[in-house]
């Protein structure tokens, strides 16, 4: 019983680490890229920069990311995983696809947030004199702040969904365990365990999501 | 810092916004610009206070032309224009004096000297110990005077009021005006008011310029303009004017007799009327008055009388009773009979 639980424990540090770390890597990814499609979005829609052309083609390559089936875009990237990390199999090699396949998905949440800021109070502070720069980090991203939470959270949900297909291909943990013990070794209660845990890890992150951008919105 | 526009044009696909405006606003006044909706008074305002660049025509701010700066230049020129918005537009993830303190720390002013400066603009618009206020705390006015304190936080030279007071009440409107007022007065600020309420024009501005598809049909001092209006878009806006007094229950309203609008519409300029003008034209010219309503409005220092009348007469003793109306300074103004 207790190598069960040394399997269940194993598995769950190993998904929280994939989880923890593909959220870093597709934010470092994806968070330019949400803000270069932002800003090059035509004007009235808030682009602060509208570059037409660059828009459009940034768009396209994000939709055809996101559409990509995921476990397909894993076996694709395989080769890029072997290149950065020296192998394809283990939670360190899934990270790359991992972070490869959200940073699109975390691009848009971002565009969407930032362009939900008033365009008046964009206005605004052109008007005062900020650069583009400054639009951006001192007013765009603090007035979206709180939509930004919210997609962050969705986001690491998402990947938490997403490692666990991982584990279907030599990824490691709580999917692959699921499947591993619960699936190939009729092991029903193995199965249910990993499952329970994972639908343990979405809620608390959905709560403390909450919470955090309920706070952000009540200072206001 | 006066400012001079010169036959400034923008177009936006086939639609003429700015369609040639040239205009002279002096130094150290309160200048207004009404117009209705689609006039292009969003699009003026958005030229001139250097958002965006004519398609042709020059702005200057005293003797430097300004819209054709380079990109560097251009924010250190916005950084001295103060502005203020209808929907106020400040950050709503920053309190009253984070919002302030904004312009002051995008041009790298010390910490130390913000936090002094803050305090002062906070006590200058009347919100001493609010600075710590989260902006949806504040009633419309105080947002305003928010705003007021941010745009006027660098010491700007022009201060553009952007529909400033369209979204307040008519009490907050007037106490709003007043704060501009006496800031104009303090900091010999030149401030431009756009906006499409007569009474704003009247209350705060010293010269107007009134604005209609995209050219300036009339301006000059807003004494001169309330006393002769020439164009139908001024005419209009006045006798919008009276009708909006109808029903505030502001000190210079209209006393209206009866429910019926005159058909004439006289308008005479305060001492200049020091005699029995009515009584005298009767008796000279056989025509009969019947007074509808009339109300004396204050124009900066001038006031100003309306009065809607009907006259009574054969056509030709009626058009010599108009003729003697004007002969004694007032001027008037036939309702066209459809």
């Amino acid at each position: 019983m207790s190598r069960i639980w040394m399997l269940v424990f194993d598995s769950t540090l190993q998904t929280l680490s994939m989880v923890f770390f593909s959220t870093l890597f597709s934010l470092i990814l994806g968070l330019p890229l949400g803000i270069l499609l932002s800003a090059t979005s035509p004007e009235e829609q808030g682009g602060i920069i509208p570059r037409p052309v660059l828009n459009n083609i940034l768009g396209r390559i994000v939709n055809v990311l996101r559409s990509f089936p995921f476990i397909i875009l894993m076996i694709l990237l395989f080769p890029l995983s072997r290149l950065l990390i020296g192998t394809s199999i283990g939670t360190t090699a899934t990270i790359v696809p991992l972070s490869i396949a959200a940073a699109p998905f975390v691009a848009r949440v971002i565009e969407t947030a930032l362009k939900e800021v008033d365009p008046g109070v964009v206005q605004a502070a052109r008007a005062m004199g900020s650069t583009n720069f400054q639009i951006v980090r001192k007013v765009l991203i603090p007035e979206a702040l709180p939509s930004l939470v919210s997609g962050v959270t969705l986001t690491i949900i998402n990947l938490i969904g997403y490692s666990a297909m991982a584990g279907a291909i030599g990824g490691g943990g709580l999917g692959d365990l699921a499947i591993r013990y619960g699936y190939q070794r009729f092991r029903g209660d193995i199965m249910f365990i990993a499952v329970v845990i994972i639908l343990v890890l979405v809620e608390i992150i959905q709560v403390i999501g909450n919470k955090i951008s309920a706070k952000l919105l009540a200072r206001r | 810092m006066q400012i001079m526009l010169q036959n400034l044009k923008r177009t936006y696909g086939t639609l003429h916004a700015v369609n040639g405006i040239s205009l002279f606003i002096p130094s150290n006044t309160i200048y207004g610009i009404i117009g209705k909706s689609g006039a292009g008074k969003s699009t003026l305002v958005r030229l001139i206070s250097l958002l965006e660049r004519p398609d042709e025509g020059e702005v200057h701010f005293d003797d430097s032309r300004v819209d054709n700066l380079d990109k560097a230049s251009l924010i250190q020129r916005r950084r001295r224009i103060g502005m203020i918005f209808q929907n106020f537009n400040l950050f709503s993830s920053r309190n009253a004096e984070q919002n302030i303190a904004y312009p002051l720390e995008i041009n790298g002013t010390p910490k130390a000297e913000i936090k002094a400066r803050v305090e002062q603009l906070l006590s200058l618009v009347g919100l001493d110990g609010r600075g710590k206020a989260p902006i949806s705390t504040l009633s419309g006015g105080q947002k305003q005077r928010v705003a007021i304190a941010r745009a006027l936080a660098c010491n700007p030279d022009i201060l553009f009021c952007d529909e400033a007071t369209s979204a307040l009440d008519p009490q907050t409107t007037h106490s709003i005006l007043s704060l501009l007022k006496e800031i104009q007065r303090k900091m010999s600020l030149t401030v431009v008011m756009i906006t499409h309420q007569m009474e704003v024009v009247r209350d705060a501005c010293d010269q107007v310029a009134v604005l209609n598809d995209g050219i300036v049909v009339e301006q000059g001092l807003v004494t001169d303009i309330f006393a002769h209006p020439q164009s139908e878009v001024t005419k209009d806006f006045l006798t919008h004017l009276v009708g909006i007094d109808e029903t505030s229950a502001s000190d210079d309203q209209m006393v209206h007799w009866s429910k019926k609008r005159g058909a004439y519409t006289l308008r005479f300029r305060g001492g200049t009327t020091d005699q029995p003008i009515l009584s005298k034209i009767t008796r000279t010219t056989g025509v009969d008055f019947n007074i509808r309503a009339g109300g004396v409005q204050k124009v900066g220092d001038v006031e100003i009388g309306t009065m809607l009348v009907d006259i009574s007469g054969t056509e030709e003793e009626r058009a010599r009773a108009v003729e003697a109306l004007n002969q004694m300074g007032v001027v008037v103004e036939e309702e066209e009979l459809v």
